[in-house]
């Protein structure tokens, strides 16, 4: 991503990876998984298992589609000249999928077998295997595979175009190019014919490779499958004489393509070339081939260093030659032959004479040849790497024999098409477009080894699929050129701890066994070697590219040809939340063992271990042995709060509390005993109410905690437990021996981000976290750009969803004038009226691909549903959610006037919508609407018995049809919204979340009690990071006074509170004169704050030299106020953490050493002790802590049994208290103490009662969900933040007031509400006025109003139909859940049977 | 998931176990169902607070009257479990299915049928 422009008007450039899989056509039935035959580690369950190539990640993943993995092409794929999908055959024949495989293959090239003997396979150099150990046998596996469809006698073919076409294509030449030009046109339904100048089709297959190499049968086998497809192939036709271009052109044809070959040896241009016994080696082949007699005499010379060179050598030794000398211009490592030709060669008993170049030729009388002269050769090639040979014409040396067969190299065979006009090259190739292969006479086509040189099969094949694309082209008038210059790159993966596995080798013919006969040398893989061999595949590409996913897929969702896109976005803001990894332990293994030792997991891992739907199901097991662990030890801040070994000083927030969470659920798994321990510095559960839950581990669930590092885990071998060595609080050594060890990893920010942060122009701090400010908690260095979670700083995930409003509040302010204009009205159609109408329903039954009909009998099921009560229509559907099953379902309905709908497929929790957006689009009501879920509750989960599964679809969609029947429209009402905000609370949270509404362009009324605006924000000094707060205050607040849209209430009371979400009302009385006003609003927002604690502890109160955190900052402020003090005492968790208040006041550790840094800095010689249970100085404001001690600032861990003892002394006071490393009692004087004291709720007693608002046991307020809805109320439209809410620092609260304002804005930015109409409606006929129903709801929402009968009022009820079950009159009924509705379900399935 | 479990199970969609009346559960007793059991939320964790508490007073309200009608009050369960925990849902179907498996048909049903016999 980059971004370009300004706030409010930024251009943001994105780029986005493919999926390979369409979601909105992807169902999500996991049948692609099925077929895959890739598995690879499983991200999501942190590699404990396996997973498909195609995947998706977890099953409430959003988007629901699948997606596949690929790590660009495969090398092997890549490399090879036809493309190949080498690493899908391989998977294929891993599974045994061998047609499927050879299927794959002639996808892209049509001669498995022939090239599984000849390929000179780049593939494998290419292989990553080659880079570790050796290369996977990739030609010997697709060899198999041709063997393998000999032996059963199959002929596999890819599918070709169903509809043949009329044009006509010549193809000059049935060598490889040749036949693959025609067998890819043929394939497009061309009718193809082929004119060969040999007796015999295959060009150079045929007559240049030797049948020891290449059995002849293996290769007419492929000919005659490209022959099946139509292709007619004519032998003993010359191009030039027996056909011409006019010819062909009279005859019809539409294109042609040349491959004419290279039939004709390279000359040496030695005198006497022409003398008797002197042979071309392509002719020699060729006659040996095609069964000529040849007659070469004992002893043999053969000119050349290439595989003709050798192929020449082999065959005359087969055809009788007793010696048989190669000379060769080029050292023995310099020869172009390749080394295992070489090799078999020299099995073959060849003298191979390196380093001559002929001279001249020696003859007898009768023009025979009889010898030759040569000399040595020096170089073969020049500085420039040009082969450019030097000689020495001094050293010579003379062969002798009856004959010498020349093998340099070949030529193509003018003579024939001499006058023809066929465009050539000046080196005497056919001349064409290299990427198109169009000669300049436009509907010829050329390829092959004429075209590009002598190459491989597999180059032929190439361009020959290449000039089928283009002729296709051609024909069809398209571009030849477009989106064809491809570049087939590839990324190998990185290779750790995999095993090393040797090539599996390939038997052959004993060299003895091969004189004289033309049998095959190599016997190639049989099954269990060629599955062995595709074993060792690395999976490079990840996905093999076998498209077998593909097939498996109904809905057409795969796309292999996606490819990243790159878009342009017109925006006003950008948020950044891109998230956080997990620590690494594996970078500190000698400490951890993480690496080597099975039992030592992540914490990550450890919460898939526990989760129901991870690797074990829920099974809490140790990954080594699988048995139920006994001993459990968590290890605290393992990349965390550790700037020796991993740099990351800061502190992650989350690990102590997710290491509580661990050690209780993993408890609660067992049936049996569990012996949790969790080794800690420090236990800091700063969060709201999580001391609470620290304490339940503690004392209720038996989870131990000792305060030691660990420095060492040990793995005993025979056992895999893990032995720790600890030292305890008094110094003791310990020795521990645990089953498993959890390393509570912290959160780090990803490479990734760093690099995204880089190219936004965004500052990182020093641990790579988005620089801000206290008083800007969300905007980074760059204005418009704002930063949520974890890349903002560590924290919990209350907190990063809170943080996420703000950033969207932040975000929000340069938008407002947007807001609204993309939106697109869905018009709807008047309402059809079915009051009174009997139902007609209409039943669509739903395939979903084989998910329901490869178990369920569909048909039957839809046939059955036809005969059900009401039913006038029933329908069946591959995909009834697709569009354009829905749009037929739209024809339907209006067709049958079908007044109920049932669609019986899968979950209503992800389709309802969609089926109810159809019923509204044709003018029904979208609650005459009913699904049975036959797919979830049936065909998944009983696939084992097809039989009982279609018996309980029919009776589950018998049920849906009897509620269907019994149901009625429902209208949802609309209320409008008062689009003004109250706040209550003016201090810095609450002006906060003022400012964050007005900026949106709403108006605002902040009530604030006192005088003045500010709050406890007025008796702060500075931040820990050392921001001003007392000019913060008074600038926000002139902010707030001075904006247009905010009305600033001060002196306050509230009387009086009505209302529901959207529209509000509350009584205020204002001012000295108490004058009553009534404010009318949409929505509420607390932000009541909180108070310093006013200790009544060690001597506060009593004595001038104890004073509060609080008192000691001003005092700090003022000048000279460190004088003196040359012994300070600091005590930790006043009012916090005991019986009264056991919550943490998370805010007071921070305090305490912002001041102590603070007077440290002001007096260097003060010595400062602070006496503490846990330091919590979580997040990045460890390193605050850290730099406390680096000043020297003393810190002592007391007990809160055995607190420290305070009393008063003539010049000051006494401390005493308990130090743990000496073991004994230490007494101080001391200058001042000061106490930490805690953060106690704001009085907020009577505005909870008037407001009816819910405060948990110390009175702040509670939040609607911790979680999920962080600043959100219980009562709807009401929002909470700041200290009202739970203790905080600042700037949390900023961004909690600005969150509040966000969430907030979403209700006032819409001009009227939809209310549910699933609600409980009281029958006032019934109704007893009991009030059980107002004692049953959760919420409080029946009144007995006016009548004096039960109101329930619709825009306040949630639905749960907690009254109407309660209600002893039956006067209650929950809308859509009525109880003749849910009863006709148990009436159809009990009794409803036909 | 997709984990197997008995055919017999049959869900009927309600929008908390706090809506399952009483009634609802007699009457399915009544039309010859062998067997009812109620899934909510774990206890503690119910999106209505407290519905899955007030299901559970009310299956062993149908309990007590199973009782004193002579009826196997085992037939009727209450279960609680998270909406993720796809193997525990799979245990208490088996055991569910189990348990209706022991006891045989409902009764009612045999009774019903026995006097359809008679009256033939």
């Amino acid at each position: 991503m980059n971004l370009d422009g300004n706030p409010g008007n930024f251009k943001a450039h994105i780029r986005q990876e493919p999926r390979f899989i369409d979601v909105t056509k992807c169902t999500s039935c996991g049948e692609c998984a099925k077929a895959c035959p890739i598995e690879v580690t499983n991200e999501y369950d942190r590699g404990l298992s396996k997973r498909k190539a195609v995947f998706k990640k977890y099953a409430q993943a959003i988007p629901g589609a699948y997606a596949i993995s690929k790590r660009g092409t495969a090398p092997c794929k890549a490399t090879c000249p036809a493309h190949v999908s080498i690493q899908g055959y391989i998977a294929l024949i891993n599974q045994g999928k061998y047609q499927e495989a050879i299927e794959l293959f002639r996808d892209e090239h049509p001669f498995p077998a022939v090239c599984g003997r000849v390929c000179h396979h780049p593939c494998e150099s290419a292989c990553t295997r080659n880079d570790y150990d050796e290369p996977l046998g990739i030609r010997e596996l697709h060899r198999f595979l041709g063997d393998w469809e000999n032996g059963v006698d199959g002929r596999f073919l890819p599918k070709t175009a169903e509809e043949k076409r009329d044009e006509k294509v010549a193809v000059i030449g049935a060598g490889p190019a040749g036949l693959s030009t025609a067998y890819f046109l043929a394939r497009k339904g061309y009718a193809v014919t082929i004119f060969e100048k040999l007796p015999v089709a295959g060009g150079m297959m045929a007559v240049g490779i030797p049948e020891y190499r290449l059995p002849r049968n293996m290769l007419q086998r492929e000919i005659d499958m490209i022959c099946d497809l139509g292709v007619e192939i004519k032998t003993g036709v010359t191009f030039g004489t027996d056909i011409t271009f006019d010819s062909l052109k009279a005859d019809g044809y539409a294109a042609v393509f040349m491959g004419l070959g290279l039939h004709k040896g390279r000359g040496l241009g030695v005198e006497n070339e022409d003398a008797e016994g002197v042979l071309q080696g392509v002719d020699f082949l060729r006659d040996a081939a095609l069964g000529k007699e040849v007659s070469i005499g004992k002893n043999v010379l053969v000119i050349g260093g290439g595989n003709v060179a050798i192929d020449v050598a082999l065959t005359a030794k087969r055809k009788g030659a007793e010696n048989v000398t190669m000379v060769c211009l080029e050292r023995r490592e310099e020869m172009p032959a390749w080394e295992h030709e070489i090799e078999e060669a020299l099995e073959g008993d060849i003298n191979i004479v390196n380093s001559y170049g002929p001279k001249s030729f020696f003859i007898d009388k009768g023009n025979k040849f009889s010898g030759i002269e040569f000399k040595s050769c020096t170089a073969v090639f020049d500085e420039q790497g040009r082969f450019s040979p030097a000689f020495d014409e001094n050293a010579c040396e003379a062969f002798f024999g009856d004959t010498v067969i020349v093998a340099i190299g070949q030529a193509t065979e003018t003579a024939d098409i001499e006058g023809q006009n066929v465009p050539m090259t000046a080196r005497g190739r056919l001349a064409a477009d290299p990427v198109t292969l169009q000669t300049p006479l436009e509907w010829v086509f050329a390829g092959g080894d004429a075209f590009h040189g002598p190459k491989s099969v597999v180059d032929a094949v190439a361009s020959g699929k290449e000039a089928a694309e283009s002729i296709d082209r051609y024909i069809n008038g398209l571009d030849l050129r477009e989106g064809r210059t491809k570049e087939w790159t590839f990324d190998k993966p990185e290779i750790i701890n995999e095993p090393h596995k040797d090539r599996t080798r390939v038997r052959c013919l004993d060299p003895k066994a091969r004189e004289c006969n033309f049998l095959e040398v190599s016997y190639g893989y049989n099954e269990e070697e060629a599955k062995a061999e595709a074993d060792r595949c690395l999976k490079c590409g990840i996905c093999s590219e076998c498209y077998q996913c593909v097939d498996a897929c109904l809905a057409n969702a795969i796309d292999h040809e996606q490819i990243a896109e790159e878009r342009d976005l017109d925006v006003g803001s950008v948020v950044l939340c891109p998230g956080n990894d997990i620590f690494d332990p594996g970078r500190l293994d000698d400490i951890y063992s993480y690496n080597s030792s099975p039992n030592v997991l992540t914490s990550a891992e450890f919460e898939r271990i526990l989760s129901a739907s991870g690797p074990t199901m829920g099974h809490l097991v140790r990954p080594s042995d699988h048995t139920e662990p006994k001993r459990i030890a968590w290890l605290q801040c393992v990349g965390s709060r550790d700037n020796n070994r991993c740099g990351n000083g800061y502190c992650s927030s989350v690990c102590c509390m997710y290491a509580c969470k661990e050690a209780m659920i993993a408890k609660d798994h067992c049936d049996y005993e569990l012996d949790t321990v969790i080794f800690n510095m420090d236990v800091r559960t700063f969060g709201k109410d999580y001391e609470k839950y620290y304490l339940r581990a503690k004392d209720k669930s038996g989870v131990k905690f000792v305060k030691s590092r660990i420095h060492t885990v040990t793995e005993d071998p025979a056992t895999g437990n893990l032995l720790l060595r600890y030292a305890d609080e008094a110094g003791n050594i310990v020795d521990a021996e645990f089953d498993m060890v959890v390393l509570s990893v912290g959160l780090e920010v990803p490479q990734s981000t760093i690099e995204t942060a880089r190219r936004l122009d965004i500052n990182l701090n020093k641990y790579n976290f988005a620089e801000t400010t206290p008083d800007h908690p969300v905007n980074t260095s760059r204005p418009g750009v704002f930063a949520c979670g974890i890349f903002q700083g560590p924290k919990d995930i209350p907190t990063a969803v809170t943080e996420a409003s703000a950033a969207a509040c932040a975000a929000g302010r340069n938008l407002s004038e947007a807001r609204g204009t993309r939106i697109k009205e869905v018009v709807k159609p008047v309402e059809i009226d079915v009051e009174g109408e009997i139902p007609r329903i209409g039943v669509f039954v739903c395939d979903c691909g084989i998910n329901i009909a490869g178990v369920i009998d569909v048909p039957g099921v839809r046939e059955y549903a036809e005969k059900l009560p009401y039913v006038v229509y029933a329908g069946e559907n591959l995909f009834t959610c697709s569009q354009d099953a829905q749009d037929q379902m739209k024809e339907i309905i209006k067709e049958h006037k079908i007044n109920r709908v049932v669609v019986s497929s899968c979950t209503p929790k992800t389709h309802e919508p969609i089926f109810m957006d159809t019923l509204e689009s044709v003018g029904l009501n979208k609650y005459l609407f009913e699904m049975a879920n036959i797919r979830n509750q049936d065909s998944w989960v009983h696939g084992n018995d097809p039989e009982g599964a279609t018996i309980k679809a029919r009776e589950l969609v018998r049920m849906s049809v009897a509620r269907a029947a019994s149901l009625r429209p429902l209208h949802e009402r609309q209320i409008p919204v008062t689009r003004r905000a109250m706040v209550v609370g003016g201090g810095v949270a609450g002006m906060n979340a003022a400012l964050g509404i007005a900026d949106q362009g709403f108006e605002v009324v902040l009530v604030e009690k006192e005088a003045e605006l500010g709050g406890l924000g007025n008796r702060l000094t500075k931040t820990i990071e050392g921001m001003d707060i007392r000019n913060y205050v008074k600038d926000l607040a002139a902010q707030v006074k001075g904006h247009a849209k905010i009305d600033v209430l001060t002196n306050y009371v509230i009387v009086d509170f009505s209302g529901f979400k959207g529209n509000f009302k509350t009584e205020v009385l204002v001012g000295e004169s108490m004058a009553s006003r009534i404010l009318e609003h949409g929505v509420t927002i607390m932000a009541t704050g909180a108070n310093e604690y006013r200790p009544k502890e060690f001597l506060y109160g009593e004595n001038p030299r104890v004073l509060t955190q609080l008192e000691l900052g001003d005092r700090l402020e003022e000048a000279g106020g460190a004088d003196g003090l040359d012994h300070v005492v600091m005590i930790q968790c006043v009012g916090s953490r005991n019986e009264e208040n056991p919550n943490c006041s998370r805010i007071c550790c921070q305090s305490a050493i912002k001041n102590a840094i603070h007077l440290k800095k002001l007096n260097p010689e003060t010595q400062i002790y602070i006496l503490y249970r846990d330091i919590r100085t979580y997040g990045l404001l460890e390193d605050y802590y850290t730099e406390a001690r680096r000043l020297g600032v003393r810190f002592f861990r007391f007990s809160p049994d055995d607190a420290p003892v305070v009393v008063a002394i003539s010049d000051g006071v006494n401390v005493t208290f308990m130090d743990h490393i000496l073991g004994r009692k230490i007494s101080l004087d001391a200058d001042l103490v000061t106490l930490s004291a805690g953060v106690e709720a704001g009085d907020t007693e009577e505005l909870a009662n008037i407001m009816k608002l819910n405060r948990n046991a110390e009175n702040f307020f509670v939040e609607a969900h911790v979680k999920l809805r962080p600043v959100e109320m219980g009562t709807e439209g009401i929002y909470l933040c700041g200290t009202a809410h739970s203790p905080q620092l600042m700037t949390e609260s900023i961004a909690q007031a600005m969150a509040a304002a966000s969430r907030a804005t979403t209700m006032l930015s819409q001009p009227y509400l939809t209310l549910s109409a699933v609600t409980a409606v009281v029958d006032p006929e019934k109704c007893a006025s009991c009030l059980i129903c107002a004692r049953s709801c959760p919420y409080g929402v029946p009144r007995i109003n006016d009548e004096g009968v039960s109101h329930i009022d619709d825009a306040l009820c949630q639905g749960c139909g907690a009254c109407a079950a309660e209600c002893p009159a039956k006067a209650i009924q929950l809308s859509w859940y009525e109880d003749d509705q849910i009863m006709s379900k148990v009436d159809a399935l009990l009794e409803g049977e036909i | 998931m997709r984990l197997t479990y008995p055919t017999s199970v049959k869900i009927v969609r309600v929008p908390c176990t706090g809506k399952v009346d009483v009634q609802h559960m007699l009457r399915a007793m009544e039309k010859g169902a062998d067997g009812i059991y109620i899934v909510g939320c774990k206890e503690g964790e119910c999106h209505y607070k407290y519905g899955n508490l007030r299901a559970r007073r009310r299956v062993e309200q149908v309990q007590k009257i199973l009782n004193a009608v002579g009826m196997q009050s085992e037939r009727v369960q209450m279960y609680n479990l998270s909406s993720s925990d796809a193997p525990l849902f799979v245990k208490y179907a088996e055991e569910m299915n189990d348990r209706i498996k022991k006891l045989g048909p409902n009764p009612i049903k045999a009774r019903a049928k026995s006097k359809d016999q008679q009256a033939a």
